[in-house]
């Protein structure tokens, strides 16, 4: 294979991983304060994505990106207040159910609020047959965005998280939620927030991958299983460890092109979804002896 | 349980009286029944939506001028959601029950082929608006399809690579019915064309990014991609090709001949070539074009009553329609043998797919000269010209 090849099918990779960890630091940011997978990832990425693709054509387009990630955000409180925190006897296994029904819920508005055609934000910079070549590939600005998003999202979330009160709130609900109580932590606000902060990630990822991927209402659920599998690959909670195993399940799919029929792509996702599942349920970066599953 | 055995005698009676009246039916007088089995919702409602209210609008316009032999068309429209189960239990209500004299539709290939032996053993007409060549190969006396094949679609990709001088393609299709079928005709007619398809990927319709397998076939060197599908990849492969700097022309099937994938390419689009129907470049045809007068006054009274554009399905609602209209007329009776019968003679019916002209042996009656080669131009479809 000649050397620009095998860097354009690295390219390859990195994008498609870098889309899939954005997803799964989404599920990890909720996961680490309710021990829950939230399956309505998919749909925040998804309104997100929609919602700036309106409001683009009436505003400038980091504007849009913004109130987009704003509005999502909102919708994630939501989705929290009215399905998650009313549950009676809040079992994880119940919540995540929950998550599966409100993602469907808003699949469902996002056809009768949208409709079935699929739409795309204009490229931040340049155009769709804008390219520019890095050590022989030729790639999409627009991909160097992702990129960058993907870094920026994963270094601020480390900040937040290390530096900031309420980050080191969110935290510490993970570490022990009754300690947490005991010391002030208004932990069932701290689930609200890790909710909004998990949609508007979704939601940001949603519309710097739009231009590239395009943006149809039911591209959530797919999205979803690749963020998860991703998230547990890297063991669940770890946002860094998403983010390498996001590029390693990106880097596999895109080399496994070069040697099976593109049909097979997924099915070197599962198979790898159920190797962990199966011999490291704790994730590849996970502590052996980490309970992976919480409360399952 | 008393009550439970009046309700079933009931049933049964009315069956029977349904029955009786299929038998008894073809009265000289009175409406002519013509059933219909569009997916108006559904998957595939891009394609049976326009075809119901075509058909619709048809009708109408045929009842206003004082109907067929003298008789009003009573037009019974059935929604099959694009599934061929529901089609099968339309098909036998509409002949059992409604004792029409001929099916319009489905709008697929699987909900077509469903019924195929359902229409041919009950004797009723079937006009289908679907694509596949298998609906009337091998022939079914009483099946009829008016949408041009898909084969006659990829000879002429293959005849314009041969006049571009192009070789060596790469090919990709979509994994559902309409791209392994476009898939299976090229790889049928590439050998007789000198064509070589160094590389094929068949990917998931619901595929985000395709340039892994875009990578795959430039590495091949080809000197063209065609793409085989009807979902928004279509889009996506057009923008991941220029992303890439893969320089080499791209043909689509007639599953792109509708603007909304032109829109989603963005400039990515232009330079896109393809078969497809003339209905969507009726205002470039010139004034003397056999087909001009009927795609014109069709694409008036369709946009003005409905607000929406015309597209190539609506068109074989139309054309089955007219078909079955003409073959009335012809046969001066609506016995469904004898307008069969006058359907098999027909020649030089003007429809929007083509003109047709059926005989024992073609029961689609159009073929290469449905289609014609048209490209993206500043965001718009034109014209291919061969330089």
């Amino acid at each position: 294979m000649p050397t620009d090849q095998i860097v354009q099918y690295c390219f390859s990779g990195i994008t498609v991983g870098s889309i899939y960890a954005i997803v799964a630091i989404g599920f990890n940011i909720i996961y680490n304060t309710t021990g829950v997978i939230n399956f309505a990832q998919g749909e925040f990425v998804v309104l997100g994505a929609m919602t700036a693709i309106t409001l683009a054509a009436r505003m400038p387009l980091a504007l849009a990106v913004g109130l987009a990630a704003l509005i999502t955000a909102l919708i994630g409180a939501l989705v929290e207040l009215l399905f998650i925190r009313p549950a009676k006897q809040p079992t994880v296994l119940r919540l995540i159910i929950i998550t599966i029904g409100v993602s469907i819920l808003l699949r469902e508005t996002a056809l009768h609020v949208w409709d079935e055609k699929v739409h795309a934000l204009p490229f931040f910079t340049g155009t769709e047959v804008s390219s520019v070549t890095l050590l022989g590939a030729h790639v999409s600005p627009q991909v160097l965005w992702v990129l960058g998003a993907c870094a920026l999202i994963v270094a601020g979330l480390s900040l937040f998280f290390k530096f900031t009160l309420p980050g080191r709130a969110m935290r510490a609900c993970a570490a022990n939620r009754t300690a947490a109580q005991l010391c002030g932590i208004k932990v069932r606000w701290m689930v609200t927030a890790s909710f909004m902060l998990s949609a508007g990630v979704g939601a940001l990822a949603g519309c710097v991958i739009s231009p590239v991927t395009q943006t149809q209402y039911d591209m959530g659920a797919p999205l979803a299983i690749k963020g998860f599998t991703v998230a547990i690959l890297g063991g669940l909670g770890n946002s860094v460890a998403a983010v390498a195993a996001g590029l390693l399940l990106g880097l596999l799919e895109a080399f496994s092109i070069s040697l099976f029929p593109l049909a097979y792509q997924d099915v070197v996702a599962i198979v790898v979804l159920l190797a962990v599942l199966c011999f490291r349920p704790s994730g590849l970066f996970g502590r052996r002896d980490a309970h992976a599953f919480g409360e399952f | 349980m008393k009550c439970l055995q009046w309700f079933a005698i009931a049933a049964l009676a009315s069956v029977v009286g349904g029955a009786w009246a299929a038998e008894g039916a073809e009265p000289a007088s009175g409406p002519i029944k013509v059933g219909c089995i569009f997916s108006v919702t559904g998957p595939a409602s891009n394609l049976g939506a326009p075809e119901k209210k075509t058909a619709e609008m048809l009708v109408e316009k045929i009842n206003a001028a004082g109907g067929v032999l003298g008789r009003k068309i009573q037009l019974i429209v059935k929604d099959s959601e694009g599934t061929p189960e529901k089609a099968i239990s339309f098909a036998h209500q509409l002949i059992d029950e409604e004792g029409v004299l001929a099916i319009i539709g489905p709008s697929t290939s699987g909900e077509s082929l469903a019924i195929k032996n359902i229409c041919q053993e009950n004797k009723t007409i079937l006009l289908s608006c679907a694509a596949a060549e298998k609906i009337t190969d091998p022939v079914a006396p009483y099946v009829f399809k008016v949408a041009p094949k898909d084969a006659c679609a990829a000879q002429w990709i293959f005849q314009t690579m041969k006049e571009l001088g192009i070789r060596r393609i790469g090919v990709l299709a979509s994994n559902d019915g309409f791209g392994l079928a476009g898939k299976e005709q090229l790889e049928k007619y590439a050998p007789q064309d000198h064509i070589e398809i160094a590389g094929s990927e068949v990917y998931d319709k619901a595929t985000t990014d395709l340039t892994g397998a875009l990578n795959k076939i430039k590495g091949q060197n080809v000197q063209a991609v065609v793409n085989w599908s009807t979902v928004p990849a279509q889009a996506l492969v057009a923008k991941n090709m220029k992303q890439l700097g893969f320089d080499v022309p791209l043909f689509q099937s007639h599953g792109f001949a509708n603007i909304k994938y032109v829109q989603a390419g963005g400039a990515a689009a232009n330079g896109t070539i393809f078969p497809a129907g003339r209905m969507l470049i009726a205002d470039l045809l010139p004034e003397g074009h056999p087909q001009k007068r009927v795609l014109m006054e069709y694409k008036k009274e369709y946009e003005a009553r409905y607000h929406e554009d015309t597209s190539t399905f609506g068109g074989h609602a139309y054309d089955a329609l007219t078909i079955l209209a003409e073959a009335i007329r012809k046969a001066g009776s609506a016995a469904p043998e004898k307008v069969r019968d006058a359907i098999e003679n027909l020649q030089g019916v003007v429809g929007t797919a083509g003109v047709f002209n059926f005989s024992k042996t073609d029961h689609n009656g159009i073929g290469m000269a449905a289609f014609e080669m048209l490209t993206v131009k500043d965001g718009k479809f034109a014209l291919y010209k061969r330089n």
